[in-house]
């Protein structure tokens, strides 16, 4: 046995704490979960091992998803690559394009003999992982989607009904700050929410070549005078106050949990976090739309990650994968998932045993990122996005937005400067991935 | 001239310097060889397609708008954080070396700061900046600066320069009070007895006869700002809000570990090996001879 086998079986004892018999074959599962989601995961591993006697799933974890990819990435070239790993959304691209290191989740499940049936999965959820062919690629696990989070006491104080469309987020905002407040909205994961989730809402394409599902020779194209005259709008909105910016990601929570924002529209999964901080009644609700683009909302994509095998290993490993898969999508544990954690449920059925839970009756708002996902069937423009090097180009657009919000440049000229070096970025990453 | 003393070859001295070779061979010489050949390929994140390209990542680089924006900060942040740590270190030094009673204290006090890592430095002024709950921009606001350097590049720029130069006083510090205990009293006292006060005596004794250290700092504080800043920078801003902290350093690592262009962050770190080299070359050759004494 060597020293890394028995570290693993050591981290299996101490983080699943089952009975780890010499017979059974361990599957690594590498994942970005910390704290109580990492938690909810080695629960996850550690019921299933428990289910069977065969297999033992050794969750780690690697530390946040550009970490977890990292070391991913660098054990694969080390020939160490673990069975299963935890992948953000915009690494799809990536790692859809290293074809000799994935296993495609839905060709491991048929080679393994276990039955997999793709209509079981939220249509908004597995697209954004399907070949264009329609197989699928890697598992989603936890998946989330934009959302309109309001502090409904701060609205009732203004007077303000909770927004539907961009032109109510602004009265809104205009109510709030005349009421007192320090600021009307904000946001974060601003590229997520901004740009990919309002060109969906609006079923608008941010790319060519169907935001580059068909090919890697796709070029930007969010540069468009819709989304400029959206942003634009924002930006003018910075100087009553009705619009402030907070930070990337999840740098603004504090401002809508300590009650300076009214509006804060971000991730259905900062659920829980909310609940713990904010000391006043909020609510979530959908994506205002914008009704100069469309009639009717699309569907809003998905951010969050998704588990992807990796080559390299012994079929019989591959077979208790394949269980385990199986087991990771069941409702139940889907269910439970979902309702810890704010994520989507991936299986429609998932979602219906919540409702039958009455989980929904008990926590109003809580379906809103499903109602949203499942809004419509998935076009072209809202189905995901597949671009290379996506995290450099998310940053990219994060950069120049921020230029936007500081009064630097205009809002076409955030999206041009952003879409012109994307797309060096895009062409970069079509050169690699050959 | 010294008289060379001949002692019979042995294996003992090859034996002893050996562990030395080989950690500089393992730890340093093979990672710079692998990072120079990383530097001639473009590849894919798993290293399945690579392609041998010769110096197209450095070309790339020399036209890169971004890059050349990051040398120039980086020089920016350099000289910012060494003028205002070295100054600050130095007039500590000056106060501390006048000191009588208490001195003990007030020296281990100012030395504290340096065994703070700095990732643990920058999550200190993170929480003391925080725009929402820190307890700076509090105060800030009562004398009208609105501060967010979440949105506000030179804000941004200046907090992580205070992070950095605070973190980096201390070792100073050390430095330049060990370079005055060691200027011999006489001298002081001559010029004190000549009428000279201790703020003339600080500029026309003290900081010249400490000019040796002062050159030495320079370099240490240099290498420091260009490369040990990275847990700093990376715990205060991330390098943002658009690019106005991403100094070299920060983008190599963003390059390559975040977005996996592994080429194009190797050259990056090449360019930096090279910096580097440069530095200790100048540091050898010129400054431990051409100062003054």
């Amino acid at each position: 046995m060597t020293m890394k086998k028995m570290l693993l079986a050591g981290t299996a004892a101490f983080a699943v704490s089952a009975s780890a018999a010499a017979a059974q074959t361990e599957i690594s599962w590498w994942h970005a979960m910390g704290g109580t989601n990492g938690e909810r995961v080695n629960k996850i591993a550690a019921d299933f091992n428990a289910s069977q006697s065969d297999y033992a799933v050794v969750p780690t974890y690697k530390g946040n998803y550009t970490e977890t990819m990292t070391a991913a990435v660098a054990a694969f070239r080390a020939g160490e690559q673990p069975h299963l790993v935890q992948v953000f959304e915009v690494g799809t691209a990536t790692m859809m394009a290293a074809k000799g290191a994935i296993y495609p989740i839905e060709q491991m499940m048929a080679d393994a003999g276990e039955p997999f049936d793709g209509s079981d999965y939220l249509p908004a959820v597995v697209s954004y992982y399907q070949t264009p062919e329609g197989e699928l690629l890697s598992m989603p696990f936890n998946s989330s989607t934009p959302v309109l989070w309001y502090n409904a006491d701060a609205l009732e104080a203004a007077g303000a009904a909770v927004p539907e469309t961009w032109d109510d987020v602004k009265a809104a905002a205009q109510a709030l700050v005349d009421n007192g407040m320090e600021c009307g909205f904000s946001f974060g994961w601003q590229s997520w929410v901004m740009i990919e989730n309002f060109s969906a809402w609006h079923n608008m394409e941010m790319g060519t070549k169907e935001n580059g599902f068909a090919g890697f020779d796709t070029e930007f194209t969010f540069n468009n005078d819709k989304v400029a005259a959206r942003l634009q709008d924002i930006a003018d909105m910075q100087g009553d106050k009705l619009f402030v910016y907070g930070g990337r990601r999840g740098d603004s929570l504090p401002m809508f949990t300590n009650g300076e924002c009214g509006m804060w529209m971000n991730s259905s999964a900062y659920y829980g976090s909310i609940k713990s901080q904010a000391k006043f009644n909020f609510g979530q609700t959908m994506l205002p739309l914008d009704t100069t683009l469309a009639d009717a909302p699309q569907n809003s994509i998905i951010g969050g990650a998704t588990l992807w095998a990796l080559q390299g290993h012994e079929s019989d490993e591959y077979k208790g994968l394949a269980k385990f898969m199986t087991y990771l999508s069941s409702a139940e544990v889907q269910a439970w998932w979902h309702q810890e954690t704010g994520y989507v449920p991936i299986t429609t059925a998932a979602g219906e045993l919540s409702a039958e839970q009455g989980f929904y009756e008990t926590n109003p708002g809580t379906d809103t990122a499903i109602k949203q996902l499942s809004l419509n069937t998935p076009t072209p423009s809202s189905r995901g996005l597949r671009f290379g090097n996506f995290v450099q180009i998310r940053d990219v657009i994060n950069e120049e937005m921020e230029a936007l919000w500081a009064g630097n440049i205009s809002a076409a000229e955030a999206l041009d400067n952003a879409a012109e070096r994307g797309n060096a970025l895009l062409r970069k990453f079509e050169r690699t991935a050959k | 001239m010294l008289k060379r003393v001949h002692f019979p070859t042995s294996l003992l001295p090859y034996l002893l310097v050996a562990p030395q070779v080989i950690i500089t061979l393992v730890f340093f010489v093979w990672p710079a060889s692998q990072a120079v050949y990383q530097s001639f390929l473009i590849e894919d994140a798993f290293g399945i397609s690579t392609e041998f390209v010769w110096f197209e990542n450095f070309t790339y680089l020399a036209g890169d708008e971004q890059y050349l924006g990051s040398f120039g900060r980086t020089i920016f942040f350099s000289v910012c954080v060494a003028v205002l740590s070295m100054s600050a270190a130095l007039v500590l030094a000056g106060f501390a070396d006048r000191i009588v009673r208490g001195a003990t204290t007030y020296r281990t006090l100012l030395i504290w700061p340096y065994a703070v890592a700095p990732v643990l430095a920058g999550a200190l002024w993170v929480f003391m900046f925080n725009p929402t709950l820190g307890i700076f921009p509090y105060i800030l606001e009562f004398v009208g600066v609105d501060w967010n350097h979440y949105l506000n590049g030179s804000q941004a720029m200046a907090l992580v320069v205070f992070a950095a130069a605070w973190k980096q006083i201390a070792y100073n510090f050390l430095f330049y009070l060990a370079a005055m205990q060691s200027i011999p009293r006489s001298l002081i006292e001559a010029a004190a007895i000549d009428g000279a006060g201790p703020i003339r005596r600080f500029w026309d004794h003290i900081f010249p006869l400490v000019s040796p250290t002062t050159f030495f700092l320079l370099v240490i504080n240099a290498v420091y700002a260009f490369f040990d800043t990275f847990g700093i920078i990376h715990a205060v801003t991330q390098g943002g809000p658009a690019n106005a902290t991403t100094i070299l350093v920060y983008k190599v690592y963003n390059d390559g570990f975040v977005g996996l262009d592994l080429g194009g962050s190797a050259a990056q770190s090449v360019i930096l090996m090279v910096l580097v080299i440069a530095m200790t070359v100048v540091q050898f050759r010129y400054v431990e001879r051409k100062v003054e004494y």
